[in-house]
């Protein structure tokens, strides 16, 4: 069995020149089909040429096939456990082997698909022709122009995906094409990402894989393979340090070191399917997605019209976006490092209230350093200052609800926070000079005990002595 | 009974409850003095820390209240709120750690110079027991400021107590009051720490106490061997004034780590949270706790924990009996495999406690 194989297989590559032929044929044949589908989308699409509806009988027309069923499943008896395709393969070695060794971490695979379910054919005929014909569903390698569908024919079936996983989305082909990527594949852009260029291919895993190339830890690294390759990004005229800002940033430290899988990386922001950057109007909906309060103090705030005007990307304006470092109070204020001086003067009333804002954190953050320096050096020499410690605790939540506040821009609004925190700070503090003050007095005590005892112990020593004396 | 004449009370009291024994025994007991003298005065400093323990814990039951709800917060208004909380709590338990060491101190003394030698036998006996109620009120007044650190050391205490062969888990129930260490627990140990073991303590210490003044202070062989008449001074006042020399340093010492270094309370207990990492039993349990740890999973067919837990049972009923099972002691004779033994003993638990410590 396995002679007649390789020697099908060697005359298989006595017909390469003919294959090479045919595959230049059907390289014309997709170029054909690609402007006949651009035409077919302009002629059915509406008003944006570049956006391609699912229900478009277009692409319904250009999917390859239905779902397929599983190969091991639609066959009986003994021909049901037959995949020639592995069998093949396998034995070929070297590149051509390559899918079936990836194929073992497969989830497809794993939930029983094999190669024909996505490429079409007889995995049960023994004869590589027969197997491989196209009159029998085989489709080959899928262009890049083809992959969303190729994928999608089984991934944007309901009916079908339920049988696997009823929670998992069937949008994703539907949202890619309302992508950049989509779009610009659409539009015959081969460089742009598909399917595979995310989640590979023949080896692809779960998402919730850690070793899965879409899992969150993973996602920068993905979407960086392009996006910060600066010769392959040169034709889009777009940055291609965002990987580099990001990894500098508060999220990435906290996804990366702190393995914190809610931290937000490419994905959570520009979406992932249908990603897009995300416009100056939804910047604030992104961020706000996890800062909520922050978002809604600041669409009250007297910010939000001023930058609509404006155009400006709300957040963005003062935090970055890619780069976003851990907020510090020096972005408040009028000093080289603060945000506000950007656009305000000195004179403007709005200039004296960043002022004014940084002063009242400032103290509040002063009377906190001092009154937790005087508790620890109580709690160091061995005093019980939990309840001054539960004040501290307090005392720093408000601090930390007054920083929220600031996204409020309204000194009034701030003052509300800021007194009750710096008053919960001084309270703790009293509680701490009154735990040092004890621990005075009860070092005086332990002196002024200490003193009793030894006399004490000198006078039984005396009297010992004296009953214990020659004669006594 | 010139003495008690020229004090009108005094006869007052003599003519009422008949003191004359008492007074006399006083007057006549003699202390041996020797180069072994100075370890006669760990009985008493054991006696005068506990009687610490009993006037400081009598103080603490005006604001303890033991509940899993309130425990905590009541311990916690001791140290900050109560007039010199902080220096009752950290007296109560510096002087249980020191009464301990100190219950150490004369017990093996009392074994090396073989004071255990009839007919001083159920002296012994009686002192074992106060041994075993001692550590059973430290045991189970750690728990009571019901902290993290109590919580998840009495859990494992338990749990060692449960693999005792066939009565184990009865035993883990009767400590828990249930499977889980919880409130439960904590209102069984706290009438365990001041009424059970108090009872059991008062009346086995008061025996022992009896006992001592019965047969006075036991010479050892060594000395009887060499000196045939040894020198003796009066308890009273003589060894009596040195003893409360000793007891006035130990409360010295004692409010001295109490102001300088009072008894931590820790974060309260959470029975849901994971229990912290590297818990440790108090010291005087470390050695046994040390060497469950190191035991094979198992020894032969048994299983190397319940192996452990039977042999320390039987080290402890061994222990109890030595002076019956010394029969070279008893017959007067010198013996070296018993005083071997406690060396070992010794040598053992002091190894087993710093490697405790270390690991």
């Amino acid at each position: 069995m396995n002679t007649n194989r390789l020697q099908h297989y060697r005359s298989w590559r006595g017909r390469r020149s003919q294959a090479k032929l045919a595959v230049i044929l059907m390289f014309v044949f997709s170029l054909i089909s690609i402007w006949s589908f651009s035409d077919g989308l302009t002629a059915s699409g509406g008003s944006d040429p570049g956006v391609l509806s699912p229900t478009d009988p277009a692409l319904v027309l250009a999917r390859p096939s239905e779902p397929m069923t599983p190969a091991v499943e639609k066959q009986s008896g003994e021909k049901a456990k037959k995949d020639t395709c592995v069998q093949c393969h396998r034995e070929m070695g070297d590149e051509l082997a390559a899918p079936v060794t990836a194929m073992q971490h497969d989830i497809h695979y794993q939930r029983g698909l094999s190669c024909a379910d996505c490429h079409g054919g007889d995995p049960t005929e023994e004869d590589m022709d027969r197997a491989m014909d196209p009159r029998r569903g085989f489709v080959g390698r899928p262009t890049p122009q083809d992959i969303p569908r190729f994928c999608g024919k089984c991934h944007s079936n309901a009916e079908f995906m339920k049988k696997y996983n009823p929670r998992l989305r069937v949008d994703q082909e539907a949202e890619y094409y309302t992508s950049i990527h989509g779009k610009r594949l659409v539009q015959g852009d081969r460089k742009v990402a598909t399917c595979i260029s995310c989640h590979g291919y023949h080896g692809i895993r779960a998402v919730s894989d850690p070793q899965a190339p879409v899992y969150p830890t993973n996602v920068a690294r993905t979407c960086g393979r392009c996006h910060a390759n600066a010769g392959y990004m040169r034709s889009y005229s777009i940055p291609h340090d965002q990987l580099e800002k990001w990894q500098a940033s508060v999220h990435a430290e906290a996804l990366l070191k702190k393995n914190d899988l809610s931290a937000p990386t490419c994905n959570d922001c520009h979406g992932n399917h249908g990603a897009v950057p995300p416009g100056v109007t939804s910047v604030a909906n992104v961020c706000g997605a996890c800062h909520t309060r922050q978002a809604e103090l600041f669409r009250k705030s007297p910010h939000k019209p001023a930058f609509d005007e404006m155009g400006l990307g709300e957040c963005l304006v003062c935090h970055g976006n890619h780069e976003i470092h851990h907020p510090s109070d020096e972005m408040l204020g009028v000093g080289d490092q603060a945000t506000c001086v950007a656009c305000h003067s000195e004179g403007e009333p709005a200039y004296q209230a960043a002022q004014t804002m940084r002063q009242m954190i400032d103290q509040m953050v002063r009377e906190l350093n001092q009154a937790e320096a005087l508790v620890d050096r109580a709690a160091r020499a061995g005093m019980e200052v939990s309840r001054a410690k539960f004040e501290l605790n307090d005392a720093h939540d408000k601090l930390i609800n007054a920083r929220v506040v600031i996204h409020t821009f309204s000194v009034d609004e701030l003052q509300k926070v800021v007194t009750p925190g710096i008053d919960t700070a001084k309270k703790a503090h009293r509680m701490g000079v009154e735990a040092l003050n004890e621990l005075q007095f009860r070092r005086k005590g332990l002196a002024a005990s200490l003193v009793v005892i030894f006399l004490a112990v000198i006078g039984l020593y005396l009297k010992i002595r004296q009953i214990e004396r020659p004669g006594a | 009974m010139e003495a008690i004449t020229k004090h009108g009370w005094l006869t007052w009291l003599n003519d009422r409850l008949g003191l004359d024994p008492l007074i006399e025994l006083a007057r006549e007991k003699e202390v041996p003095i020797h180069r072994h003298t100075i370890w006669y005065y760990f009985g008493g400093m054991t006696l005068f820390l506990f009687i610490v323990q009993v006037t400081t814990g009598a103080l603490l039951l005006l604001y303890y209240r033991p509940s899993a709800e309130t425990a905590f917060e009541s311990v916690q208004f001791i140290m900050t709120e109560v007039s010199f909380g902080w220096l009752v709590r950290s007296i109560h338990s510096w002087s249980a750690n020191l009464m301990i060491a100190m219950l150490f101190v004369h017990m093996f003394s009392v074994y090396l110079l073989k004071a255990y030698r009839p007919p001083r036998e159920l002296t012994w006996v009686t002192g074992v027991l106060l041994f075993f109620i001692v550590l059973a009120f430290g045991f189970s007044g750690y728990l009571l400021p019901w902290n993290k650190l109590a919580f998840f050391a009495t859990k494992v205490g338990t749990e060692i107590a449960g693999v005792v062969p066939v009565i184990g888990h009865f035993l883990l129930r009767f400590l828990r009051g249930g499977d889980e260490v919880t409130g439960g627990t904590l209102t069984r140990f706290f009438g365990f720490h001041v009424a059970i073991l108090p009872a059991l303590a008062t009346f086995i210490l008061t025996v022992h106490v009896w006992l001592v003044q019965r047969h006075g202070m036991s010479v050892p062989p060594s000395v009887e061997r060499q000196t045939q008449n040894v020198k003796t001074m009066k308890f009273f006042p003589n060894f009596l004034l040195r003893d409360a020399m000793g007891w006035l340093i130990a409360l010295g010492a004692l409010a001295a780590l109490a102001a300088l270094f009072p008894w931590e309370l820790g974060e309260k207990a959470d029975p849901f949270a994971p229990a912290p990492a590297g818990i440790k039993p108090e010291w005087y349990f470390l050695f046994m706790f040390q060497t469950l740890r190191l035991l094979p999973s198992h020894i032969l067919f048994i299983e190397g924990e319940v192996l452990g837990v039977l042999v320390f049972g039987l080290g402890a009923v061994f222990w109890l009996l030595v002076p019956f099972l010394d029969k070279e002691s008893i017959r007067g004779q010198r013996e070296r495999v018993f005083t071997f033994i406690g060396v070992v003993i010794l040598l053992y638990i002091a190894a087993m406690t710093i490697v405790g410590y270390l690991s």
